[in-house]
């Protein structure tokens, strides 16, 4: 317990550093297959830096809660990284709330990055706010339904508990009930990171964005906060679903050589991920708005058949 | 003998807040002319009665006593026995911090009404809070409906208070006759469980037992309380009355109000039935899932501020049924510890809601105060316009909408506590009833937070789209000090859940003689866990601070020059028009258009658009558009409904002919019969 919250710097500046080079890789991933040469992995590195120096533009209309927005965004997704296991099965942060308070911290930033949309007075931050709030609220249960499935394995709902029982039965991933709970957290994860077929995270077109709508209005370091913000939620909805489903190499002390080999293991899973999502948005088109439902429908079918078959099995 | 002193001293202090609401009823409405005086009464009294009634629930509570009082009412059936016990003092802890609250802000908000109004409104108000106490502490069947009666004429008064207006008056009437249907069912199933046992006082009732009667009471007072309480489908009184009473007495009957149903569901299953059959249990668990999911749904396509406060009652009623059928559930199951578990849950979404929904309507009564309109359509703005109101609603919106840090979170996180643990409690089919009612849960506070977010968004963000609401005003003092201490209470309900919710302890060994499994606290009272051994642990304080830190580190990292002077005010994007009026922002409709397309089904939108145009279609020069939205209920069950009672009544005119001669007829056939059934015995 104390060793672990000692942990919680190093584990924030993982975090922290980490997270846009996972955005960096899947882009350059994405560019290769499209056989195109790309960025380069450090970009997102590039853009924070110019972000952070630029001055910005506050819209006429808007009111503090605009300025809040970012910050509450980048605080609720730093104190989530916090709460899951990374690279040390037991995560620094998860006795103060498990699986459920993830879901519910997300939320809350959600809940304020689209009141900062709605505050621009602008058509497209509205519009982009009524979107993601409608996404993210069809994600839900199909979410809740894979976790429960997880959580009722391990007979707990907080993180690292999951992450010890996982350990302890290496092969259950093979099980039916964990295959289709990993399916239908994967189809959550596209949804709520914004990537195709769900959003395009690439265009401005106002008939199809939704998370770009939001932030449309943000700029200089809110804009940086909000897309720091985001790159570390997806880190952490990858971190959550490679480390419940295959949690090898998770260290269960506080020894150098422990973490570090936890570390390579992380970074390997993490790639592995980074290129499973790379071949989704490469093999799909985007899909119509209100194709969208029938997708989360799927994942929802999805984790309720996970439920299921741990009833059978 | 000590702790019958403390006891006796309970039940008279307690005592003391009943005469503080009489005599804020009574010294109002004798004060009438003098407006200023009437309502200072009023205020006080009930302020004084809520601080009272507050700190001996409290005292209750702590001390896990059962004080019981009884008084000779003269008539030789029944005496007025009161009973105040730990179940009843959680609902009279919510009422008398509701009624400090709501009393304080009424003095300032009906600073304008007209002469005697604003005396009638205290006193009445007043009067409400007095038979509220009454009905959560009566302890014997009679005083118990003369309680309830009186509660739902005050509340009928209240609700038609302003009677001027067409769409009041309507809305009285629905709340008037659901109300007495309800009242009717409790009668009968007060008079049948006399039968069964014989007494007429709580204590001697027993539980029936055959099967048969035992359906028919569950059914009688499900459907008598489910109508107070607003379960679905017989909530639809409540969208109608809830908007239109004045804004204080929303929040009352909101916060409290609709909470006498849940109270008596509690009573009567735990303590008339025994424990209830698992089908029964299961009936509730199934109505507070479809209550909560329904009640959000049509609360995200609602428009008028209120009556989606409203639907959002209906909603949150959903979830607070969710933990007390889980807790039947478990019961019936034979799990005790289980049943403490989802009890507690359920009572803290009680005292919780009370809270919120109070502080949301009381906002909402600011708003209407203020920019004098219920219709979103025309708000916006008004965060610059009234500050103090928009963050208490914000506070109640994150409240409600079940985030951390605040104590929606706490409730919802041990409700899915409960309903997972369900999943292990017994190895039939049922066990997929409770995390598929937990996804749906998930889906209910996700569509929660979408209704919020527009409520606060709609309302107070971006430019106003109206004169009403580009002029509003702050109101008076009282009203923003009523709303920041139930926004303080929000707080303090989530920062401090690891001291409170052992608090609850003596209501779920009073109801399913059982105390949770294992502590419900940890690390000093920080952290709230979920009970089993290495369960799940959650810590609004701790999320509180940490976010606070990172908060920190945000600003730091986005201030790194510390130079104000890179903020610099634009106008937003225009898509290259002539500059952003209020008719560029995004509606209240439009944001829940994707939900409406989405829903079809249960929302059968329908919309009309007409354009005219000289030339071409693609230059209009004026559109209107319509759009309406079923309102399932109303019209699939309830209109026919109306409309089989209205044919079948105009039937019985066949023998309400106006002629004496018949009429005498009919007196003599029913004597002849009274007497023979007399002989027969």
């Amino acid at each position: 317990m104390t060793s672990s919250v000692l942990f919680a710097p190093v584990q924030l500046l993982l975090l922290l550093a980490l997270s846009p080079l996972v955005g960096g890789v899947i882009k350059t991933l994405k560019a290769r297959i499209q056989t195109r040469r790309g960025p380069g992995v450090l970009q997102p590195y590039r853009d924070l830096a110019k972000l952070f120096r630029k001055g910005m533009v506050i819209p006429e209309s808007a009111s503090w809660i605009f300025s809040a927005a970012p910050v509450v965004v980048f605080a609720t997704a730093a104190l989530v990284g916090l709460m899951i296991p990374m690279v040390t099965a037991e995560a620094p942060l998860s006795l103060f709330g498990g699986v459920l308070a993830v879901v519910y911290l997300l939320g809350l930033g959600r809940f304020f990055l689209a009141l900062g949309g709605l505050d621009t007075g602008g058509s497209f931050g509205g519009l982009g706010s009524s979107r993601e709030m409608t996404i993210s609220a069809l994600a839900e249960p199909a979410m809740m339904l894979a976790i429960f499935t997880v959580a009722l394995s391990a007979n707990s709902t907080n993180l690292s508990e999951i992450a010890r029982a996982a350990i302890g039965q290496s092969w259950r991933f093979l099980a039916p009930s964990q295959m289709l709970a990993f399916a239908a957290l994967f189809i959550v994860l596209i949804a709520e990171t914004g990537r195709i077929p769900v959003d395009n995270p690439a265009t401005h077109l106002e008939l199809t964005m939704i998370h770009e709508a939001m932030i449309l209005e943000y700029s200089g370091p809110y804009l940086a906060l909000i897309e720091w913000g985001a790159w570390i939620k997806q880190l952490i909805l990858m971190t959550l679903l490679i480390n419940t489903f295959y949690p090898f190499g998770l260290t269960l002390e506080y020894s150098p050589g422990g973490i570090a080999l936890a570390c390579g293991a992380f970074l390997a899973k993490l790639l592995l991920l980074c290129f499973l999502i790379v071949l989704v948005e490469s093999t799909n088109a985007k899909m119509r708005l209100f194709r969208v439902p029938e997708l989360l429908a799927v994942a929802f079918i999805l984790g309720a058949l996970a439920l299921i078959s741990t009833f059978l099995f | 003998m000590f702790e019958g002193l403390i006891d006796s001293l309970t039940i008279e202090t307690w005592a003391l807040a009943l005469a503080a609401y009489a005599l804020g009823a009574a010294g109002s409405i004798l004060l009438g002319g003098n407006s200023r005086a009437a309502r200072g009464v009023a205020a006080a009294f009930g302020s004084i009665g809520g601080v009272i009634q507050a700190w001996d629930a409290a005292v209750v509570l702590l001390e896990g006593s059962d004080v019981r009082w009884s008084l000779p009412s003269g008539f030789p059936l029944f005496e007025f026995s009161l009973r105040l016990d730990p179940l009843a003092a959680v609902f009279l802890l919510a009422l008398g911090l509701v009624a400090v609250a709501v009393s304080i802000y009424s003095f300032g908000y009906t600073e304008h009404a007209q002469g005697w109004r604003a005396a009638l409104l205290g006193g009445l108000l007043n009067l409400l809070l007095l038979s509220l106490s009454l009905v959560f502490t009566a302890s014997s069947a009679f005083l118990f409906l003369i309680a309830w009666e009186v509660m739902a004429l005050t509340a009928y008064c209240l609700v038609s208070f302003e009677h001027s207006k067409e769409e009041t008056r309507n809305a009285g009437i629905v709340f008037f006759v659901m109300s007495h249907v309800g009242t009717g069912c409790l009668i009968l199933a007060f008079l049948l469980l006399h039968s069964i046992s014989g007494s007429f006082e709580f204590a001697g009732f027993r539980p029936p037992t055959e099967p048969v009667q035992l359906a028919a009471l569950f059914g009688l007072f499900l459907i008598g309380f489910g109508v107070k309480a607003g379960l679905v489908p017989l909530h639809v009184w409540l969208p109608a009355a809830h908007p239109v009473a004045p804004s204080n007495v929303s929040a009352v009957m909101s916060g409290i109000v609709v909470k006498t149903g849940v109270y008596g569901l509690l009573r009567v299953c735990f303590e008339f039935l025994g424990a209830p059959p698992l089908w029964a249990a299961l009936i509730v668990l199934g109505l507070g899932v479809a209550s909560g999911l329904l009640g959000v749904l049509y609360a995200l396509i609602e428009n008028d501020l209120k009556r989606l406060l409203a639907y959002s009652t209906i909603e949150n009623v959903g979830i607070i049924f969710i933990g007390v059928g889980a807790s039947l559930v478990f019961t019936s199951l034979g799990r005790r510890e289980l049943a403490a578990l989802a009890l507690v849950a359920g009572l803290a979404h009680i005292l919780n809601h009370a809270l919120f929904k109070s502080l949301l309507f009381l906002a909402a009564g600011s708003v209407l105060h203020g920019a004098g309109t219920r219709n979103m359509e025309q708000m916006g703005g008004l965060l610059r316009r009234m500050p103090a109101t928009a963050v208490l609603f914000l506070t109640g919106a994150i409240g409600i909408s079940g985030l951390p840090p605040l104590n929606g979170f706490i409730s919802e996180w041990l409700t899915y506590q409960a309903l997972l643990a369900g999943f292990g409690s017994t190895s039939s089919l049922t066990r997929l009833i409770f995390p598929v009612g937990g996804a749906l849960l998930a889906l209910t506070g996700a569509l929660a937070a979408t209704a919020f977010v527009k409520a606060f968004g709609i309302s107070f963000l971006a430019l106003p789209r109206s004169a009403k609401a580009s002029n509003a005003r702050e109101g008076h003092w009282t009203m923003v000090a009523g709303m920041g201490l139930l926004a303080a209470g929000c707080g303090v309900a989530a920062l401090l859940a690891g001291w409170l919710l052992p608090a609850l302890g003596p209501v779920t060994s009073q109801l399913v003689h059982s105390a949770a499994r294992g502590s419900l606290t940890m690390a000093e009272g920080l952290v709230i866990s979920s009970g089993a051994p290495r369960g799940g642990t959650a810590s609004a304080a701790g999320m509180a601070g940490v976010l606070a830190l990172m908060a920190l580190l945000a600003v730091t990292l986005a201030g790194v020059k510390w130079k104000f002077s890179m903020r610099r005010p634009g106008p937003a994007w225009d898509c290259g028009l002539p500059g952003l009026t209020a008719e560029n922002e995004y509606t209240a409709t439009a944001f829940s258009k994707p939900l409406r397309m989405i829903f079809a089904v249960l929302y059968q939108p329908k919309r009309e658009i007409q354009r005219d145009f000289d030339i071409s279609p693609y230059y209009p020069k004026s559109i209107v558009f319509e759009s309406e939205v079923e309102q399932t209920f109303e019209r699939r069950l309830y209109t026919p409904l109306k409309e089989m009672l209205l044919e079948r009544a105009s039937g019985l005119r066949a023998i309400q002919a106006g002629s004496i001669h018949a009429y005498l007829a009919y007196i003599f056939v029913t004597l002849v019969i009274l007497l023979l059934f007399g002989v027969r015995q």
